[in-house]
């Protein structure tokens, strides 16, 4: 496959993550977070908004992160003449 | 007054970064097959760890120790709702630049993010619109790290101030002079650890100290209740506001120069993919842990009227000297690997795209060497003397130095990656237009939809526009140029 056509697709998921993790933290933080305090709820001793939005959506972040990079990130030659390809996982 | 149990390991540290220094020195005389490869790009050759460390080591400066936690003690929580925007950006910088800015990167022999510009472009304009914009706005901003860095000295070490300017700053001169990009590198991912350890102690320390997360919560809601919501202590922290830290410290972070020329440095893909892991989760872990502290900072040691100083005070309060010393090395590393990425970069702006393209293109090897790392000695020590006495402009310009850079490099970089039309002149117009509307529309407070957007933004939108409508205007670029850039 033509590795520039694979460095697009590869840009193209970063850019989906990003506004992914965008929606998340908007969602949970603006959703959980706009009432009044005194109702909040709290998980693990924090307020549910930050939990959900920063904490659990780091972990969440993070574990995607590593799906995408696993799934459909292709190890390809990035010499011309292929010099130093790894080789290691299976394209 | 110092307080040797605190300073002993901070001076061990500077010590450490010192010998990295003449270490990478020592390995590029006995390699050094491209002396220019090595010394400005540390030969092509980093594996994932290096990578996704010194990625996030450039990340994570002063603001992050000192500005960041500092903000966060004033607002609260909110503050770290707003600072968790910068999670995802090593994993989209990686992503967006990545393979095809390596591989183009080899192709054209480009160290720097200028090198790449110049061959896309060519245009000698376009380098020294880029050249003169990374030399003003990194000198400027390493002078802000400096004082930064000294005065975080004096505050652990007792030494004073002047003198821990010049410590300090020699510390970083002479280890990036000697040892290149290698040891800017090697540097930032000792640092990287030394950063993360210290996030894990003061972790702990505040939750011993402040008796469970709950407790600590509750007594920040006692204080004030806005400090925990995302709105922030006195609703300051507006929708408008933090939604323009997405363009600030999200995406447009992808045009910074000193990550963009990471992008370029890592050995295979393999490195890269683990690379983006590894550095989104020190990232994570890092933004938040440090904000958070400052966040409940309140609840620990009320009453600070120094935001700046939260960190280092409240460590000093609640950990046990020797602890507190190996802490405090962390924001001494940050501001540290900051200063050395731009350095580095601040040279290669003289010698490749200066000194190469108008003074003497056929320098050898010899004379290359000796140009580069004066350069590198020249340019600290003047940011150094600077420092002592920064002149106003400097610190006006430093203002502008973050989102200057974006609002001058993001679009000329992508587009150049991503869209064959891009030309010169659309370049030209639109690194100009990004500067000069992001100065504009801060200096004389010009309102873009809501009077809390930063600048950043309607500069970005309009340098955007720039560079799409100029090109079209104008003649696309030849045929072997689009065939070096898009041609696999």
């Amino acid at each position: 496959m033509d590795r520039f056509a694979q460095a697009s697709k590869e840009a193209l998921w970063g850019v989906g993550l990003f506004i992914a993790y965008f929606i998340w933290w908007y969602g949970f933080g603006y959703g959980l977070g706009s009432g009044d305090p005194d109702e909040y709820t709290f998980v693990m001793g924090l307020p549910a908004w930050f939990f959900w939005s920063c904490v659990a959506g780091f972990v969440a972040f993070l574990l995607v992160t590593w799906v995408v990079v696993r799934f459909f990130f292709k190890d390809i030659p990035i010499d011309d003449d292929g010099g130093t390809e790894s080789g290691g996982e299976a394209a | 007054m110092t307080n040797w149990a605190v300073a002993i390991p901070v001076f061990v540290y500077l010590a450490l970064v010192f010998g990295i220094g003449f270490i990478a020195g020592g390995l590029r005389r006995r390699k050094g097959p491209d002396f220019m490869e090595e010394y400005f790009i540390g030969s092509r050759s980093f594996g994932w760890f290096v990578l996704a460390m010194t990625l996030v080591a450039t990340y994570v400066s002063a603001s992050s120790y000192v500005g960041g936690p500092g903000a966060a003690y004033k607002f609260g929580l909110g503050w770290v709702f707003l600072a968790m925007i910068q999670l995802p950006t090593a994993f989209l910088t990686l992503a967006v630049l990545g393979k095809k800015f390596a591989i183009v990167g080899r192709r054209i022999n480009a160290v720097t993010l200028n090198d790449f510009l110049r061959h896309r472009y060519e245009s000698k304009l376009v380098v020294l619109l880029g050249s003169v914009s990374v030399l003003a706005f990194f000198v400027a901003a390493m002078s802000a790290q400096f004082i930064g860095g000294a005065r975080l000295f004096e505050v652990i070490t007792g030494v004073s101030y002047r003198w821990g300017l010049v410590i300090f700053a020699l510390t970083v001169v002479i280890y990036t002079t000697v040892g290149g990009f290698r040891a800017v590198a090697l540097t930032d991912a000792i640092q990287g650890i030394v950063m993360f350890i210290g996030g894990f102690f003061i972790l702990f320390g505040i939750l011993n100290t402040g008796g469970g997360m709950h407790n600590i919560i509750m007594k920040l809601k006692e204080i004030d209740p806005g400090l925990i919501t995302p709105f922030g202590s006195g609703n300051f922290i507006a929708k408008p506001f933090i939604l323009s830290f997405w363009v600030l410290v999200g995406f447009a972070v992808v045009g910074l120069p000193q990550s963009a020329v990471r992008c370029m440095a890592y050995k295979d893909s393999r490195s890269l993919h683990l690379g983006i892991i590894c550095s989104t989760f020190a990232l994570g872990f890092l933004i938040l842990v440090m904000h958070f502290a400052g966040a409940v900072g309140q609840a620990i040691v009320p009453g600070l009227e120094v935001g700046d100083r939260v960190l280092p005070t409240m460590v000093l309060q609640i950990m046990p000297p020797v602890f507190a010393g190996l802490f405090l090395a962390g924001p001494v590393a940050a501001i540290m690997s900051t200063i050395d990425s731009q350095l580095i970069l601040a040279s290669a702006a003289v010698v490749k795209d200066i000194y190469l393209n108008y003074v003497n293109p056929n320098a050898g090897r010899k004379t290359l060497s000796n140009i580069s790392i004066a350069a590198t000695a020249i340019l600290g020590g003047v940011v150094l003397l600077v420092s002592l006495n920064p002149p106003p402009l400097l610190i006006w310009i430093n203002l502008f130095a973050f989102g200057g850079l974006e609002a001058a490099f993001l679009w000329p970089t992508i587009l150049g990656l991503y869209w064959k039309r891009a030309n010169a002149s659309g370049v030209i117009a639109s690194m100009i237009t990004g500067i000069v509307s992001f100065i504009v529309f801060n200096q004389f407070g010009i309102v873009f939809i809501s009077p809390r957007v930063n600048a950043i933004v309607p500069a970005i939108v309009l340098s955007f526009m720039v560079l799409v409508v100029v090109s079209f205007l104008t003649p696309a670029p030849k045929k072997e140029v689009l065939d070096t850039f898009f041609k696999a």
